[in-house]
């Protein structure tokens, strides 16, 4: 093996270490705060705190906003997961400074153009979004965080994406490989 | 003594002020595995990179088993720590749609705020179709509110509902981890590939 190679092999965390690492912070999480991480939470809040300021009387009759104002009081925006998402993005780019890897791309396989990557990005990023409304959380909050206390939901949530995504990846394989 | 900000140890601010913090943990450890390229993550699905499932299924079993044992020790009152309700059919659903958005975008939305923020313009665009796709669950809530609700089982935990304590459900979870972690380090020598 080259020593370029070696370099290449060696530029990521080893993911046995990495994923000890997501253990502790979620533990962290859970100990300090009493929940797990989450990440489509603060995009929930965003939204919420949008519908409200541009559209306040039709958000007063919203289920949506009804719903989130149960389980969320005070300001949508002063809520655990949209400091701890602002906090996610300092943290990639540390991590990305730190190893070199700060640089504008559209990262994409050399079969695709990079049009359809960003198309294919923006349809994914809607259906996720919207997933993620449904099952009360993304990867992290519903699947990662929902395992992590044993949650049956957080168990049924992580089979439903990785199945789909196992079950759908033969036809997307070009955008990819 | 924990939770500690339930149990008011430390006050609302402090918690939000931590939960930046935390975040720059998350962050950080997701973009140095990797977590904020496409390519990357969508290895897992054909073998030639299964960084997601090593690093998630080992993040969920070290704080499952961090939380086992802080609750033996008495360390934190697990009565407290929230639990993701369970509502059968849209848990099912969402998931669904949340897979088939995995591979069409390459990121979950997590992953995509650590692509966007190394420059990945795909992450960001990905970030604006969350956004929409937030929205419009939101702008279209009446329509599927019934969906949404439905079954709703309560907090029920995986080891209750499968008759095993937790003790018992978390070895044969990481048994199970194991297996799929030697299966993985087979279909990364199988199907090489050069690192993104």
């Amino acid at each position: 093996m080259t020593e370029t190679k070696q370099i290449r092999k060696t530029k990521y965390l080893n993911p046995y270490i990495g994923g000890v690492l997501l253990g502790l912070v979620l533990l962290s999480a859970n100990f300090i705060a009493g929940r797990g991480l989450g990440a489509s939470g603060a995009i929930k809040s965003t939204i919420v705190a949008t519908m409200t300021t541009v559209a306040p009387a039709a958000s007063e009759k919203s289920g949506f906003i009804k719903e989130f104002r149960e389980s969320h009081g005070g300001n949508p925006m002063k809520t655990w997961l949209v400091f701890e998402m602002l906090g996610v993005l300092v943290g990639g780019f540390l991590s990305g400074a730190i190893a070199g890897r700060l640089k504008f791309k559209v990262e994409h396989s050399p079969k695709i153009t990079s049009r359809k990557r960003l198309l294919l990005a923006l349809t994914g990023g809607v259906l996720f979004g919207f997933g993620s409304q449904l099952g009360r959380g993304c990867t992290s909050g519903s699947a990662l965080s929902g395992m992590a206390v044993l949650s049956l939901g957080g168990f049924i949530t992580m089979m439903a994406i990785f199945g789909t995504a196992f079950a759908l990846a033969f036809f997307f394989r070009k955008n990819w490989i | 003594m924990g939770p500690l900000a339930i149990n008011e140890i430390i006050s609302e601010n402090t918690n939000l002020f931590l939960a930046f913090i935390i975040g720059i943990g998350f962050g950080f450890v997701l973009e140095s595995s990797g977590f904020s390229s496409s390519r990357k993550l969508a290895g897992v699905f054909y073998g030639y990179d299964t960084v997601v499932l090593k690093v998630f299924f080992t993040g969920a079993i070290t704080c499952m088993l961090g939380l086992l044992f802080f609750s033996l020790f008495g360390w934190v009152d697990l009565s407290l720590v929230y639990i993701n309700p369970t509502y059968l059919t849209s848990a099912i659903v969402g998931g669904v749609i949340m897979g088939a958005g995995f591979i069409i975008g390459g990121f979950c939305p997590g992953t995509s705020f650590c692509g966007a923020a190394i420059g990945k313009i795909d992450g960001i665009v990905f970030i604006v179709g969350l956004f929409l796709g937030v929205l419009i669950f939101g702008l279209g809530y009446n329509l599927w509110d019934e969906l949404y609700l439905a079954k709703n089982l309560g907090t029920p935990k995986v080891s209750e509902s499968l008759g095993m304590g937790d003790g018992l459900f978390a070895l044969i979870l990481i048994i199970v981890a194991l297996a799929m972690f030697t299966v993985a380090e087979w279909a990364e020598k199988k199907f090489p590939r050069e690192e993104y």
